[in-house]
């Protein structure tokens, strides 16, 4: 019965976010056009859920204006997001600095294509480092999520948005040209109301500047802090922040690792791709296993680490000329070898090459 | 110290209750002292404390949070007009506005500001023109006079070598969303009645939905200036007011 | 049951909506579905390609390597996409501006000629649907039902009236298609 119930669609990957966005409740989009991601606001467009939930969509004149307005809607309590691509996140960066700065919870949804400067529109995982290692100035961190699917790219609008609440931390969905542009089936949540203004004010007033009722101090939303002792302070809250996700939110994905003798480490797109991959090294009497870091940050590092005390070799499998391999080297530690693989330009591997990259790497090796 | 009795009758000047005791960091002279102060006068007397949300800028003015008693976000460098946009898109029963100073404004912050005011949102900009960058240490901003000195035209503005400064509050005029902008200052008693008078009618504005206004307010920075306070008002009446002369420029009512 | 197919022409051709008919079919029919476009300026004008899978089970890559079936629309799509149907599988084209004919013989080929058929019939609005026709009577993976519901799903509300004419087209592309080899 439960099945019959449910609100199965066709749907792109794009499309998908604006849907989820106003089926989980968010209050506000903001946005600038850029491929391959505009069909985010052009669906929110034609839903105009500011009819039906409320929900406020605003095209703004930049990337640099949509993260700020970002700011001030977050800086009220409300839930809110953004959507972009690669270069469009680089013009966000100050503003995503300011938001985790600021411990302000909203969702950036990055769908990527190849880079640097106005390369290419297709697809891409080369802002690994960008959405991982900071991106913007300053000491933070993003939680930062890998969807592999559209059914992934709904869910995680929730999940990032909740989790960004919980952390107070701007989340951002990590996805690529090829996720954003592929449809799927997807089964739609549905609709939640959007909290009134009243809830906002008991889960968030502490924080939230929504105007200042008589029962409360005056809140000041700001990143500002000019004595050294106090910024050091504000500095180690968030380190501890960190270091809790890093302790209760890491995700991932183990396919076929239980008897691997290599492993494949792949997230997004890449990870749709390696799991034929597998199924392909598997038919050949190969074990192989993927390992599919879901959260970025927090990467899943111990699981890595175990993996590594009995494998023969893992394979980064990247849209990129090498960045998460970093992290998989950090968490192996030197317990085994570590290649990468990678295509770069918005050329997209097919699951036969990943395979005849692992023998040429490793295997043979 | 004895707290000395005032009498109700006898009373002819009170702090407004929502300025705070912080201390101001404010140099000595400085206009910004008397705009927060009008600022806090207007929001009490019109009663909206409780639904007022400001929007405090980089510049000198980035710890206006510390001194008025209501809710404030604290914007990036020049992005105030886009950080009040979404506030008030979100919450349309309050009073937005936000307090730049002119390379705020006018300079890192022209795209934010020309937008929010092309779509006519519901906002005031507070736009504080001492034709100076004061906080990072008297730069030249868009607005500097040609021939005045500042740490980056040591020799004087030269329009061959920095450009010309330009007006935005004209500017925004020739835009359909603009509903009121006004230049006013507060450098004799007689303008700092006009400003707060000009500051009242935008706040107006703003809650009757009437679109986006301005309240650029030409002002001193004798520190920046390198002049005494009398110096600095005096210089300001013979060379700023010429170029930038008073008075309400757009008002559609 | 998997089927990796590949449409390929101009942008314009109605490829890519081709292909979401084909998937909003699949879903009808239970089939996990995948539907990757190329897509940016290349579509505009240019060649147009769309990966559709279908399959009874989850699909891992929607990224292929090898096509069971190629719908060839163009010339370019034709150099490009012959070589990566799997041997065994099938190539379906429209000989309307081919000049280079397909060539190899491990595989079967077929020709529909929906560019001339549809212009007789006064609507080339109805190439992509006659091309779908002409493959699903050649690869029957769904069935004629579910393609009508797949086709009301996939078009707007606004588009329902040209849904006979679709339909007719369909079935018209069925008689049409030939065996070359």
């Amino acid at each position: 019965m439960a099945q019959q119930q449910q609100e199965v669609k066709l749907m792109k990957g794009n499309e998908v976010i604006a849907h989820a966005a106003i089926r989980f409740g968010c209050d506000a989009y903001f946005g600038y056009p850029i491929t391959p991601q505009s069909e985010v606001m052009e669906t929110l467009m034609e839903l105009k859920p500011w009819e039906t939930t409320g929900m406020v969509v605003l095209q703004a004149e930049s990337e640099i204006s949509s993260i700020n307005m970002v700011y001030g809607a977050a800086a009220t309590g409300k839930r809110v997001l953004t959507s972009s691509s690669s270069p469009g996140i680089s013009l966000m960066a100050e503003g995503i600095s300011y938001i985790a700065g600021a411990e302000l919870p909203c969702l950036i949804v990055n769908c990527q294509r190849g880079g640097p400067g106005l390369g290419t529109i297709q697809p891409s995982q080369g802002d690994y480092f960008q959405a991982c290692k900071g991106g913007g100035h300053g000491d933070y961190h993003l939680i930062v999520l890998a969807p592999n699917s559209v059914q992934e790219m709904h869910d995680f609008v929730k999940l990032g948005l909740d989790l960004a609440f919980k952390y107070r931390n701007p989340a951002m969905i990590l996805a690529d040209g090829a996720i954003g542009q592929m449809m799927e089936k997807v089964v739609l949540a549905p609709q939640q109301p959007r909290r009134t203004n009243e809830e906002i004010a008991a889960e968030c007033k502490e924080w939230a500047t929504y105007g200042k009722p008589a029962d409360r101090k005056r809140n000041v939303v700001t990143s500002l802090e000019l004595q050294s002792e106090a910024m050091e302070q504000i500095n180690l809250r968030l380190n501890a922040k960190y270091r809790t996700m890093e302790e209760n939110e890491v995700r991932y994905e183990a396919i076929e690792c239980d008897d691997a003798d290599y492993v494949l480490v792949a997230f997004g797109s890449s990870a749709r791709i390696c799991s034929a991959t597998v199924e392909m090294a598997r038919a050949e009497g190969l074990r192989v296993g993927l390992l599919r870091p879901i959260t970025l940050y927090p990467f899943p590092t111990r699981p890595i680490a175990e993996l590594a005390k009995r494998v023969k070799g893992f394979l980064s499998v990247e849209l990129n000329a090498g960045q998460m391999v970093e992290d998989v080297r950090l968490a192996v530690n030197g317990a085994a070898p570590v290649e990468h693989y990678g295509r770069q330009g918005g050329m997209i591997y097919s699951p036969d090459e990943v395979l005849a990259a692992l023998k040429q790497k490793l295997i043979k090796a | 110290m004895a707290e000395v009795e005032i009498k109700p009758e006898n009373r002819v000047y009170g702090k407004s209750p929502l300025i705070t005791d912080n201390v101001m960091h404010y140099c000595p002279g400085c206009s910004h002292g008397t705009v927060h102060k009008l600022v806090a006068e207007v929001i009490d007397e019109m009663g909206i404390a409780e639904r007022t949300i400001g929007i405090s800028p980089v510049g000198c003015a980035v710890f206006a949070y510390n001194y008025i008693d209501i809710d404030w976000i604290e914007a990036a460098h020049g992005r105030a007009c886009a950080v009040a946009t979404a506030v008030k898109r979100l919450h349309p029963e309050n009073m937005v506005f936000t307090y730049q100073g002119d390379g705020d404004l006018s300079a890192i912050g022209t795209a934010e500001t020309i937008h929010a005011a092309a779509r006519g949102e519901n906002i005031v900009a507070i736009y504080i023109n001492n034709a100076i960058y004061g906080m990072t240490g008297g730069q030249m901003a868009p607005t500097t006079l040609i021939g005045m000195k500042t740490a980056t035209t040591p020799y004087g503005r030269d329009p061959r070598l920095n450009g010309y400064p330009y007006k935005i509050a004209e500017m925004l005029t020739h835009l359909d969303g603009t509903a009121y902008i006004t230049r006013q200052s507060v450098h004799t008693p007689a303008n700092v009645r006009k400003c707060k008078r000009a500051l009242r009618k935008a706040f107006e504005t703003a809650m009757a939905g009437k679109g986006f206004s301005l309240v650029e307010v030409v002002s001193t920075c004798n520190s920046g200036w390198k002049m005494s306070p009398v110096a600095a008002n005096r210089w300001l009446e013979e060379n700023m007011l010429p170029f930038y002369p008073l008075g309400d420029i757009k008002c559609n009512d | 049951m998997k089927e990796t197919l590949i449409i390929a022409g101009f942008g314009g051709q109605g490829v890519l909506s081709m292909g979401k008919i084909l998937a909003y079919s699949g879903v009808m029919q239970g089939f996990e579905v995948t539907w990757m476009p190329s897509y940016g300026p290349e579509m505009r004008g240019g060649t147009a390609n769309v990966t559709v899978i279908l399959s009874d089970r989850k699909i891992s890559s929607p990224i292929a390597y090898e096509y069971d079936t190629a719908i060839i629309l163009n010339q370019q799509s034709m150099d490009k996409f012959e070589a990566k149907v799997r041997p065994g599988g099938t190539l379906i084209y429209d000989t309307n501006g081919i000049t280079h004919h397909p060539t190899r013989t491990d595989i079967h080929i077929y020709s529909i000629n929906a560019t001339e058929e549809s212009a007789k019939l006064g609507n080339t609005k109805l190439f992509n649907t006659m091309i779908l026709g002409g493959y699903l009577k050649v690869c029957p993976v769904v069935t004629m039902e579910n393609v009508k519901l797949g086709l009301k799903k996939s078009l707007p509300e606004r588009a329902w009236k040209m849904l006979p004419e679709n339909e007719k087209a369909i079935l018209h592309g069925a008689e049409i298609i030939h065996q070359i080899r």
